[in-house]
């Protein structure tokens, strides 16, 4: 790709102390769309130039403003309620990313500890936690969420919960896996020598070595959490409306595709698929910097 | 050998029982089930009735053995919307699932075999960038936004497929290419590096010392091992695709198990989203059973591992 040569020429004026910037492959453009999302779902009251939610009805379907009919007021048009679809999606940038961080971390942090308990202490305990994430790895993610959500109805945190329960499975295998060859090495072997707790070993000396993997399978899965939100959203199981998120965006904007108002469904879709591709593109440079043993995953 | 499909048997049968636990578990613990099991603005004496009929009132061990008898003779409950049993209602569905599911991965397969061939055989080339760029697409463009994109510029501004419903061929392209497209992706990466191992081995050597054309190498000998672990995916992505279709039949309402999945959950039809999730995770655990048998039918090596 021709990034690559505009990124180095870039990283070559960064002072030394951030010299992994000048290596080859560092994502800084994902980095920076990732950097300018976050900005944007920080200072989102700041930036929208209308109220993401209410709209005028005298104001419907604008189209952006370089269109016949567009105006300035509303830079990238207006939706069926008349709402400033620029407003809204950077409103649903806030929704993704604190949906989404927050969906990774409660996932990694559930799957991490039950996967460290699983590996270290072995016995019933592994085959409990074991069988139960082979039986719900067996369900497919999004179809777990439906039903979940199905049943404590939709809302932010719930979505956050749901997709937490869904995906920690992933953590738990792979840190498990980690943890049984962590287990045989001589500093583990004389942690126990030394008179250390199950739990402080636990603490101390096996989750300091598998928090690697777990940033990098975390970094991963943000891509999947994000689409699973947004799909969510988007069959009307996650985020409610009128809250801006980037999927309810889409499935409001399908009924105007047929008469072609496409801005109601491009807008959002690429505003997915950036985060979504830039945060695998983080992930697959993470992976290969933090954790090469990660490689084939 | 025997021994083997005894345990992996064991294994799935446990996995069985834990997701119907689950599944149980879930619906008992977030509220009482009885609203979820009657009408939307059912009255008291309704739910009171329920309570009654599905044992709501015995103690949950009870619960738990009457859900799982119910389970073992195919009773999935009743569909409050379409009047008739789930378990009915899903097999009504399946053939329009398993047709998509069938054109969506011979799409996936057609582009990325060769891609993933061409990819292997010109390591660093153009091919293999374009090869990683594509498969970094499939993973990052979700798939109702390919679908929506697909019918703008098809159905609204070419005209030449119909943007949903089901019946002729032309409906089925867009959907099963839609869904297609992000296995087409995981399928090239397999295919690629299972490509490049088998080029590795001795008998490809061989066959090119013999002064084989290139083409007759890849194509013939080297194809052949390295198609396995393709078509071993391919199999499991099948009946993965079925389950994952929810999306991808909502955006073309391709009537098959996913879009009666979304009607479930839409029309507030609490058994038709509780039969399609469990027989959605009974039929993938099935699945991996038989690949497991399969493969140590194929491979000894397998058997003698725990």
């Amino acid at each position: 790709m021709s990034t690559t040569t505009e990124t180095s020429l870039l990283a070559a004026q960064l002072p030394s102390r951030f010299s992994f910037v000048r290596s080859r492959d560092f994502p800084l453009i994902p980095l920076l769309i990732l950097g300018i999302i976050a900005f944007v779902a920080v200072f989102a009251d700041l930036l929208a130039p209308h109220d993401p939610q209410v709209g005028s009805l005298a104001a419907r379907f604008h189209p952006p403003f370089w269109l016949a009919g567009g105006s300035t007021d509303y830079l990238l048009g207006t939706d069926q309620l008349g709402r400033d679809v620029l407003s809204r999606l950077i409103f649903g940038a806030r929704v993704s990313m604190v949906v989404g961080f927050t969906a990774v971390i409660f996932a990694g942090v559930v799957g991490t500890t039950l996967g460290i308990i699983s590996g270290y202490l072995g016995g019933w305990v592994d085959q409990v936690i074991m069988r139960v994430v082979d039986a719900w790895l067996a369900l497919p993610a999004l179809s777990f969420a439906i039903f979940l959500a199905a049943i404590v109805g939709p809302s932010e945190m719930n979505i956050v919960i749901i997709l937490g329960l869904v995906f920690w499975t992933r953590y738990a295998r792979i840190v498990r896996g980690e943890v049984l060859s962590l287990k045989e090495r001589e500093f583990v072997r004389l942690a126990i020598v030394a008179g250390c707790s199950k739990w402080t070993i636990m603490r101390r000396h096996i989750l300091p070595n598998v928090v690697n993997s777990a940033i990098v399978l975390a970094s991963l899965m943000l891509g999947v959490v994000i689409i699973a939100e947004a799909s969510l959203s988007f069959l009307g199981v996650g985020v409610p409306p009128p809250k801006p998120a980037w999927g309810v965006m889409l499935s409001d904007g399908k009924q105007g595709l047929m008469v072609g108002y496409w801005w109601l469904t491009v807008f959002p879709g690429c505003c997915i698929m950036l985060m979504v591709l830039s945060s695998n593109l983080l992930g697959d440079w993470l992976r290969v910097k933090l954790d090469p043993q990660l490689r084939q995953l | 050998m025997k021994q083997f499909i005894i345990r992996r048997l064991g294994y799935s049968l446990i996995s069985l029982i834990v997701l119907s636990l689950t599944i149980f578990f879930f619906v008992r613990v977030t509220g009482d089930p009885a609203t979820l099991l009657v009408e939307p603005g059912a009255s008291e004496a309704d739910i009171a009735a329920i309570h009654h009929q599905f044992g709501l009132d015995r103690p949950l061990v009870v619960q738990y053995l009457l859900f799982m008898a119910n389970l073992a003779r195919g009773d999935l409950g009743q569909s409050f919307y379409y009047q008739m049993p789930v378990s009915e209602l899903y097999l009504s569905r399946l053939p329009n699932s398993l047709l998509l599911a069938a054109v969506a991965m011979s799409f996936s397969l057609l582009i990325g075999i060769p891609t993933g061939i061409l990819a292997a055989v010109r390591v660093g080339s153009f091919w293999d960038s374009a090869g990683k760029l594509f498969a970094l697409l499939g993973l990052s463009l979700p798939s109702f936004f390919v679908g929506l994109l697909m019918i703008l510029f098809f159905s609204v501004y070419l005209g030449w497929l119909p943007s949903s419903g089901s019946g002729t061929a032309l409906h089925l392209i867009m959907p099963a290419f839609a869904l297609g497209w992000y296995f087409a992706a995981a399928h090239m990466r397999l295919m690629r590096s299972s490509m490049l191992e088998v080029l590795g081995s001795e008998y490809i050597k061989l066959a090119r010392l013999k002064g084989l054309p290139q083409a007759l190498v890849i194509g013939k000998h080297a194809l052949k091992n390295a198609l396995t672990p393709v078509l071993t995916l391919a199999g499991i992505n099948l009946v993965l695709m079925i389950n994952v279709a929810v999306i991808v039949e909502t955006v073309f309402a391709w009537p098959g198990v996913g879009r009666l999945l979304y009607e479930g959950v839409s029309f507030r039809d609490f058994p038709v989203v509780q039969g399609v999730v469990i027989l959605g995770g009974a039929m993938i655990v099935v699945v991996n059973l038989l690949v497991d048998i399969l493969y140590a039918v194929i491979d000894p090596r397998i058997r003698l591992e725990t």
